[in-house]
């Protein structure tokens, strides 16, 4: 296959950035996405050029390292895969190509088409997590949660944090990512103790942070490679709301604002 | 109070007020679709609606500030949102292809942006008379068919209307959502239900003026 790129090419996060066309000629359909741009970065270190950053870990779709634009869909054409795992087969011969950094005022372009995602660990941070000491794991039946419960907690679990909802959004609003783990620990025993608190807390650093609202849009949904509902959000304004009204006290102590 | 307000300086609970003031006002604009379509009944009912609305005395004033307090509470927090939002997209994309969104749910501000500027010309043209080329304050009847006669007055109406079915057609689905009340769906039930309320409520008021203009109301 042959394609023509236009990659965005940014030195630093305060230098300004700009798309850089480059021909990438005989590229195997069996690649995928990442190897094409390996190989297109082999080609410029020969060339004596600065090689193309983008941000890998896995390559099997599940670390949420990668998240790249192309052609206007976060991590590519094909519906519920991340772009390690999109293949060139889903592109034609002599095809252009936009690839873009996620753009989100809370992910900062850290180089070319490298953001730095650290804004969703502070949210996690602010309640992302259980204080009820589980220990090591015990029999599975040990603590009995209905069956519909449990698939909805492990739904939501699945997200893997790439920000792919936020690149998506037309707000850049991180509410699937916060609402995929308020709802994921709330729909579990022991997430209860602090449902309360987590969403006020996640909503409050989201906010901080400088994501965006939600609109209902339903972009992000579409995004996901994990694939998680917007249904979550509702949860998330759901827990929120509640918290709000019943919970002055916490939300006093938190300082949510 | 510090809660009410963290509460109203969080994205969510700025939505939830949207959500809620958007359910009085789509409340406001379904009852009174249904008082205007009384035009198809005559003009000695619509006049007598008129005049029995204006009888209540201090409960329409205290109606009315509740629909004021409704609508500046709701484009209060959707003006701080739409500046939140804008401020967390400041570089926009090259490419993009929205995959979801609808164009009910992309025209929101805007549309709401036109449905305030009807809303004044609204209250000008038909409550005050400001704007009204033979207004009376009692034959109402006669005020709507001489309003609509003017071919402006009516496309500025029906284009205003487009935008309100528009508005409720991804408003009235998103505020159920945003107050979290709905059932986990991924072909919600709510939403069908904002789509038929857009559907009758477009219809319903456009069908006034389009009447004029047939001549089935003269």
């Amino acid at each position: 296959m042959h394609l023509t790129l236009h990659v965005w090419r940014q030195a630093s996060p305060d230098q300004p950035g700009r798309l850089v066309e480059y021909a990438a000629p005989d590229i195997s359909p069996d690649m995928s996405f990442l190897e094409m741009l390996d190989v297109v970065n082999e080609r410029l270190i020969q060339r004596g050029e600065e090689p193309v950053a983008f941000d890998h870990d896995c390559r099997e779709g599940i670390c949420g390292s990668c998240g790249l634009m192309i052609n206007g869909s976060a991590h590519g054409p094909m519906k519920l895969t991340t772009a390690c795992q999109l293949h060139m087969r889903s592109f034609k011969d002599g095809d252009a190509i936009w690839i873009e950094p996620w753009r989100a005022k809370a992910f900062p372009v850290v180089k070319d088409l490298v953001v730095d995602r650290s804004a969703f660990d502070r949210i996690i941070q602010a309640g992302g997590y259980i204080s009820a000491a589980t220990g090591t794991p015990q029999d599975a039946n040990a603590l009995p949660i209905p069956k519909p419960d449990a698939d909805w907690a492990m739904d939501n679990a699945a997200c893997i944090g790439c920000g792919a909802c936020v690149a998506a959004c037309p707000n850049a609003s991180a509410s699937l990512f916060t609402a995929a783990k308020v709802t994921h620990l709330g729909a579990l025993p022991q997430g209860q103790p602090e449902r309360e608190r987590r969403a006020l807390a996640m909503v409050a650093q989201m906010d901080e942070e400088g994501f965006g609202g939600c609109t209902l849009h339903g972009e992000c949904q579409e995004a996901c490679p994990k694939g998680i509902s917007i249904d979550a959000i509702m949860q998330l304004n759901r827990d929120y709301i509640r918290a709000s009204a019943t919970k002055v006290e916490v939300a006093e102590w938190t300082g949510a604002a | 109070m510090r809660w009410l307000r963290a509460f109203w300086d969080s994205t969510v609970g700025k939505k939830a007020v949207m959500a809620v003031t958007g359910i009085l006002l789509v409340g406001f604009v379904v009852a009174h679709m249904l008082g205007n379509l009384q035009m198809f009944i005559g003009a000695d009912a619509m006049n007598r609606y008129a005049a029995f609305l204006k009888s209540t005395g201090e409960l329409l004033w205290v109606a009315r500030a509740g629909l004021l307090g409704a609508a500046v509470l709701h484009i209060t927090a959707a003006y701080q949102l739409t500046q939140m939002n804008r401020a967390a997209r400041t570089d926009a994309y090259a490419k993009r292809v929205p995959a979801a969104s609808t164009l009910a749910s992309r025209t929101m501000r805007w549309g709401g942006v036109l449905l305030l500027a009807f809303l004044v010309f609204h209250i000008g043209h038909f409550t005050t008379g400001t704007f009204h080329p033979a207004f009376s304050h009692t034959m109402v009847y006669g005020n709507v068919i001489l309003g609509f006669r003017s071919p402006v007055v009516s496309a500025f109406y029906l284009a205003a209307m487009a935008a309100l079915g528009l508005h409720l057609y991804h408003g009235a689905w998103a505020g159920f959502r945003t107050l979290g009340l709905a059932k986990r769906s991924s072909a919600p039930r709510e939403r069908r239900i904002a789509q038929g309320l857009a559907l009758i409520v477009w219809a319903g008021f456009s069908s006034i003026p389009v009447a004029v203009w047939l001549g089935i109301l003269n």
